[in-house]
C-alpha cells in the first residue's frame, strides 16, 4: 500500500476551472460509500461474523433477498457483501462475513459504534415471486447460507404463497452451523421442513452426515413444481444443480449465486466478469438454465 | 448545419488548431517521440508528425520515413488513444476521518476539455467501444463520460495499413465510420485536408475556418484512398470467431498458446478497448487523509480473478483464453459487437509475437480437422 | 429377528429407487435371497472385519457408516437412509466388511443372503448384468460425495491470508 504524502493538494480543483461541489454526494453517487454505524457486532463461528449496520444519515437501505453491497473500511479497502437481513426489516442492515483477507480481517477487528462504509444495493436477486404456489427448495453449503438468509425471510414472512418449503443446509461440521438459533427455529417449525447435515461429525451429532445433495437426492418435494435456491461453493453448487436436475427439478427454476471479486460493482472494472456475464449487475443470482454450459468450465 | 465540408489548404491547416485552442481545448495529435509515433498535446502544426509512419509486424515496431507528407498515415500509434479518456490512473474520492466517522471531501477533478485530432478509425471505434462500457444503461463512469463529453473527436482516413492492421476485416475501418466530430482525409499529393462535419460541434468549428471549396475529385479520392488501405490489409478472422471460442473453452490449443505467452498483459495496454481497472485505497500517513484510485489492470494479472481468496485463473492458458476471449466472444454476449477493432495493436506489442488472428485461425483449423476425422 | 408384517418383498424392491427399472421376473429373483428386519436404534448393523454375509436395502431409517478409531473413537463417515443401500463387500473377495455400521433410528430393511445372490448372479449373468451397474452407481456416487467432503469445501481457503485478497 503506498501513501499519500500531501494528499489534498493534486487533487485541489484548478483556479481557472472551479468545480460546483467539492465533496460527492454518498447518496447519488454509486462509487462513493455511505457511511454506516455498526450497531451489534455477532462472532458467529471461529470465523465469521455478523455486523447489524445503521446508516448515519438515517435513511434505510432497502433492497431485495439475494443483493449484495460493497462495505469500506476506512483506508483498507473495500469488498463485495452479499445482505442477509430480512428486507421487511430495511433499516437495520445485516451482513454476515468470513475474515480471510485484509479487508474482512480488519473488519473482524471491528467493533459496536465503528463506521462503514456502504456502496450498493447491487445485483440481481433470488426471484422469490417465481416461486409462488409450488415447492420450494433452499439449498446451502457453508457461509451459502448468508446470502440465502434474506430469502428465506421471505419465505417464511409470506408462508402461505408456497407449498412445501424446504431447507437444506450443508456445514463442514456441527460447531460450524450458522445462525444456530434461526436454524433451530426453522427445524421447529411444522410448515418447514429444515434438515442440516454436516462433512464431518463432531461431538455427539446425531444428524445426518454426508454432502448436501444426499439431501436433495431423498426428495421429499415435487419436482416439476419446484422452484430451488442454491448458494455455496461452486462445486457444492455444481453437484446440488446437478442433483436436483437429476429429480426432475427444471433447470430454468434453479437459481444460483456466484461470488467473484469485484472492485467497482457498477461493471466498469471487468474483474468479475464470468463468461459474457458481469457477476456484479447481471448476477449475483443467476439462473441455471442460463450458465450450466459453463459452470463446470475450470478457470472460467 | 451538420453537412459544413471544405477543403483546408495547407497554408490555413494551422487555423484547425488555433480555433480549437481559443475553444479552451487541449489539442492532442500523433507526435515522434524518440524512434516511435504516439499520442500527445500539440499547441502548433508543426509538432504534428509529418511523413512518418512505423512498419509494424507481430512483436516489432519501427519507425520509417515516408516518401510522403501525410501527417495521420502513422498505423496505430505506440501509445493509445485510450488513456485520454480513460486515463490509466484516476482519482475517484477523498475522504477524511472525522474521528467519528468519515466525511467525502473531493471528488474526481472536473474533466479536461480535449481534441483529438488525427484519431485513426480504428481508435475512433474503440472510443464507442468503451462509450457503451462506461454507461452501460445502469451506470455511467463520472471519469469516462465527463472526459468524453468534453472530447471533440477529429478522425483520419487511413491511408497507410500496417502489416499487423485488421480493421477491414472487423468493419471499423479504414474510412471514418463510427461516430466523430470532424472527419479528415489528407488528399494526394499534400493537396490539403478534406474536412467533414459530423456532429453540430464539428461544424461550428469548421465554419470558423478559411475552407475552400471542395475539389470535385475529393470523395473519389477519399474513397480510394481507403479501399486501397483495405486492399492492403492481409489478417481476418474465421467466420463466426465469437462461435469458435465459445465451441472449445476446453481446447488443448490454449496451452500451445500459453506455451508461449508471457503473462505480461502488454496486450491489454494496448488493446484500445480494453477497459479493467483496479482500485487502490491508499492514506495519508497520520491515516486520517484516505483516497481512492483508479489504475488499469489486466486480465493477465494472477490475482486479476478470485473467488473466496484464491485466484481463480491460476494458468497462464485460462488467462490467455480468457482475454481473447472477451475481446472476441463474450463481448458480443454483453455489447452485441466485437471487443477487437482490428488495430493489431496486440500482435505489433506482443514480445513473443503471439498474433490473435492467427490463434483464432489455428483453432478453427483444428476444428475443421476434427470434424473431417469424424465425417 | 425376522419382520411378522407380510408386505411381498418383490413389492418393497419394486418400490425402491435402488431397483427402479427391473422387471418383475428379476425381483422374484433377488427377493427368493432376502427378508425383511428391523433394527432397534443403536443395534449395529455392520462390523468391520466381519464377514461380509449379506447387503442391506434401507426401507426407513436411518443408518451410520462408522470407522473407529483410537485417536477419534467411533466417527460417522455417512448416513444412510430410506432409499439407500448398505454394504457392497459381499460382491468383492475377501468378502469382509470394510466399516462398521451403527442404527441411529429403528431401521427397517429389506436384507438379501449373499451367498444366495452371489449363486443367483453365478447362473444368470443377465440378473448380473442388470444389478451390477446398480451398484457402480452407488459406488460412483458414494465415492464423489466421499472426494466432496474430503475436499473441506467450507473450510477456511486455504492460501487467502497469505495473499491478503478480499
Amino acid at each position: 500500500m503506498s501513501t499519500l504524502a500531501t494528499p489534498l493538494k493534486g487533487h485541489a480543483p484548478p483556479p481557472e476551472a472551479p468545480h460546483p461541489a467539492a465533496a460527492p454526494d454518498p447518496a447519488t453517487d454509486p462509487m462513493v460509500p455511505r457511511p454506516f454505524r455498526i450497531v451489534r457486532v455477532k462472532k458467529e463461528l471461529s470465523d465469521t461474523f455478523t455486523f447489524d449496520l445503521v446508516a448515519q444519515d438515517g435513511a434505510p437501505l432497502g433492497f431485495r433477498p439475494g443483493q449484495f453491497n460493497m462495505l469500506y473500511v476506512f483506508g483498507v479497502g473495500e469488498v463485495p457483501i452479499s445482505i442477509s437481513g430480512d428486507p421487511a426489516v430495511p433499516e437495520v442492515l445485516v451482513h454476515t462475513t468470513r475474515a480471510v483477507g485484509t479487508v474482512t480481517r480488519a473488519m473482524w477487528a471491528m467493533k459496536a459504534g465503528a463506521t462503514i462504509g456502504i456502496r450498493g444495493p447491487f445485483g440481481s436477486a433470488w426471484p422469490v415471486e417465481t416461486a409462488r404456489g409450488g415447492d420450494v427448495v433452499v439449498v446451502a453449503g457453508g457461509i451459502g447460507l448468508a446470502p440465502l438468509r434474506p430469502l428465506i425471510h421471505t419465505l417464511l414472512n409470506q408462508r402461505e404463497s408456497f407449498n412445501r418449503v424446504m431447507i437444506l443446509y450443508g456445514a463442514r461440521t456441527p460447531e460450524d452451523i450458522l445462525y444456530k438459533t434461526e436454524v433451530r427455529a426453522w427445524r421447529g417449525r411444522f410448515d418447514v421442513s429444515a434438515q442440516v447435515t454436516v462433512d464431518r461429525a463432531t461431538g455427539g451429532w446425531s444428524g445426518p452426515v454426508g454432502v448436501v445433495t444426499r439431501l436433495i437426492n431423498a426428495g421429499g418435494f415435487d419436482a416439476p413444481s419446484t422452484t430451488a435456491f442454491v448458494c455455496g461453493p461452486e462445486v457444492m453448487m455444481r453437484a446440488a444443480c446437478d442433483a436436483l436436475t437429476r429429480k426432475g427439478v427444471a433447470r430454468g427454476k434453479v437459481w444460483l449465486s456466484m461470488e467473484r471479486n469485484m472492485k467497482c460493482a457498477l461493471g466498469f472494472c471487468g474483474h468479475c466478469q464470468w463468461g459474457g456475464a458481469f457477476v456484479c449487475k447481471d448476477g449475483p443470482v443467476f439462473n441455471y438454465a442460463a450458465v450450466a454450459d459453463r459452470l463446470p468450465v475450470a478457470e472460467y | 448545419m451538420d453537412d459544413v465540408s471544405g477543403l483546408l489548404r495547407p497554408a490555413d491547416q494551422s487555423a484547425l488548431i488555433d480555433a480549437l485552442t481559443a475553444r479552451g481545448y487541449t489539442v492532442l495529435a500523433p507526435v515522434r517521440q524518440g524512434d516511435a509515433l504516439t499520442v500527445a498535446p500539440v499547441t502548433a502544426l508543426d509538432q504534428v508528425a509529418r511523413g512518418w509512419t512505423a512498419d509494424q509486424t507481430a512483436g516489432t515496431y519501427r519507425l520509417r520515413r515516408r516518401d510522403d507528407a501525410r501527417r495521420f498515415a502513422t498505423t496505430p500509434a505506440a501509445l493509445p488513444w485510450k488513456r485520454v479518456l480513460h486515463p490509466p490512473e484516476a482519482h475517484l474520492w477523498t475522504a477524511r476521518d472525522t474521528g467519528n466517522g468519515f466525511e467525502m471531501i473531493s471528488k474526481p477533478e472536473p474533466p479536461p476539455k480535449q481534441a483529438l485530432l488525427g484519431l485513426l478509425p480504428c481508435d475512433l471505434a474503440a472510443i464507442a467501444r468503451q462509450d457503451k462500457v462506461f454507461d452501460n444503461g445502469t451506470f455511467a463512469d463520472p471519469v469516462y463520460t465527463g472526459r468524453r463529453e468534453n472530447a471533440l473527436l477529429i478522425a483520419a482516413t487511413c491511408a497507410q495499413a500496417g502489416d499487423t492492421c485488421f480493421c477491414a476485416a472487423m468493419e471499423t475501418g479504414p474510412d471514418v465510420r463510427s461516430p466523430c466530430d470532424i472527419a479528415l482525409t489528407e488528399l494526394d499529393d499534400d493537396a490539403g485536408w478534406l474536412v467533414e462535419a459530423r456532429s453540430g460541434k464539428g461544424a461550428e468549428i469548421l465554419s470558423g475556418l478559411p475552407l475552400a471549396p471542395v475539389p470535385d475529385t475529393a470523395f473519389t479520392q477519399r474513397d480510394a484512398i481507403a479501399e486501397a488501405t483495405a486492399a492492403a490489409q492481409i489478417r481476418t478472422l474465421p467466420a463466426d470467431t465469437p462461435g469458435l471460442l465459445h465451441r472449445h473453452l476446453d481446447h488443448p490449443h490454449w496451452q500451445a498458446v500459453a506455451d508461449r505467452c508471457l503473462s505480461c498483459g502488454n496486450c491489454t495496454n494496448q488493446c484500445p478497448t480494453c477497459f479493467c481497472s483496479n482500485t487502490e485505497d491508499v492514506t495519508s500517513l497520520d491515516g486520517t487523509i484516505a483516497e481512492r484510485r483508479r489504475v488499469w489492470d489486466s486480465c493477465f494479472s494472477l490475482d486479476f480473478t478470485y473467488a473466496t481468496g484464491r485466484p481463480l485463473r491460476q494458468s497462464t492458458e485460462s488467462r490467455y483464453r480468457q482475454w481473447i476471449t472477451h475481446k472476441l466472444s463474450t463481448w458480443h454476449d454483453q455489447f452485441g459487437e466485437s471487443g477487437c477493432i482490428g488495430c493489431g495493436r496486440c500482435i505489433t506489442w506482443c514480445p513473443v509475437g503471439i498474433d490473435i488472428t492467427e490463434e483464432a485461425a489455428a483453432l478453427a483449423a483444428l476444428e475443421d480437422a476434427a470434424e473431417a476425422a469424424h465425417a | 429377528m425376522t419382520d411378522t408384517v407380510k408386505e411381498p418383498i418383490e413389492r418393497l424392491l419394486h418400490n425402491h429407487p435402488f431397483f427402479a427399472g427391473m422387471e418383475e421376473p428379476m425381483l422374484e429373483k433377488l427377493a427368493a435371497c432376502a427378508t425383511t428386519r428391523t433394527y432397534k436404534a443403536g443395534h449395529r448393523v455392520l462390523k468391520e472385519g466381519a464377514c461380509a454375509d449379506h447387503f442391506t436395502v434401507l426401507l426407513s431409517g436411518c443408518v451410520a457408516v462408522e470407522v473407529a478409531t483410537p485417536e477419534q473413537g467411533v466417527t460417522p463417515l455417512q448416513t444412510l437412509h430410506a432409499g439407500d443401500i448398505l454394504g457392497w463387500s459381499w460382491l468383492v473377495a475377501p468378502y469382509r466388511w470394510t466399516f462398521s455400521a451403527t442404527a441411529r433410528e429403528d431401521t427397517r430393511a429389506v436384507i438379501f443372503d449373499a451367498p444366495c445372490l452371489r449363486r443367483a448372479l453365478e447362473a444368470d449373468h443377465e440378473l448380473a448384468y442388470h444389478l451390477m451397474p446398480r451398484f457402480i452407481g452407488v459406488m460412483s456416487e458414494r465415492l464423489h460425495s466421499a472426494r466432496l467432503q474430503m475436499l473441506d469445501l467450507y473450510g477456511p481457503p486455504a492460501g487467502a491470508r497469505e495473499r491478503g485478497l478480499a
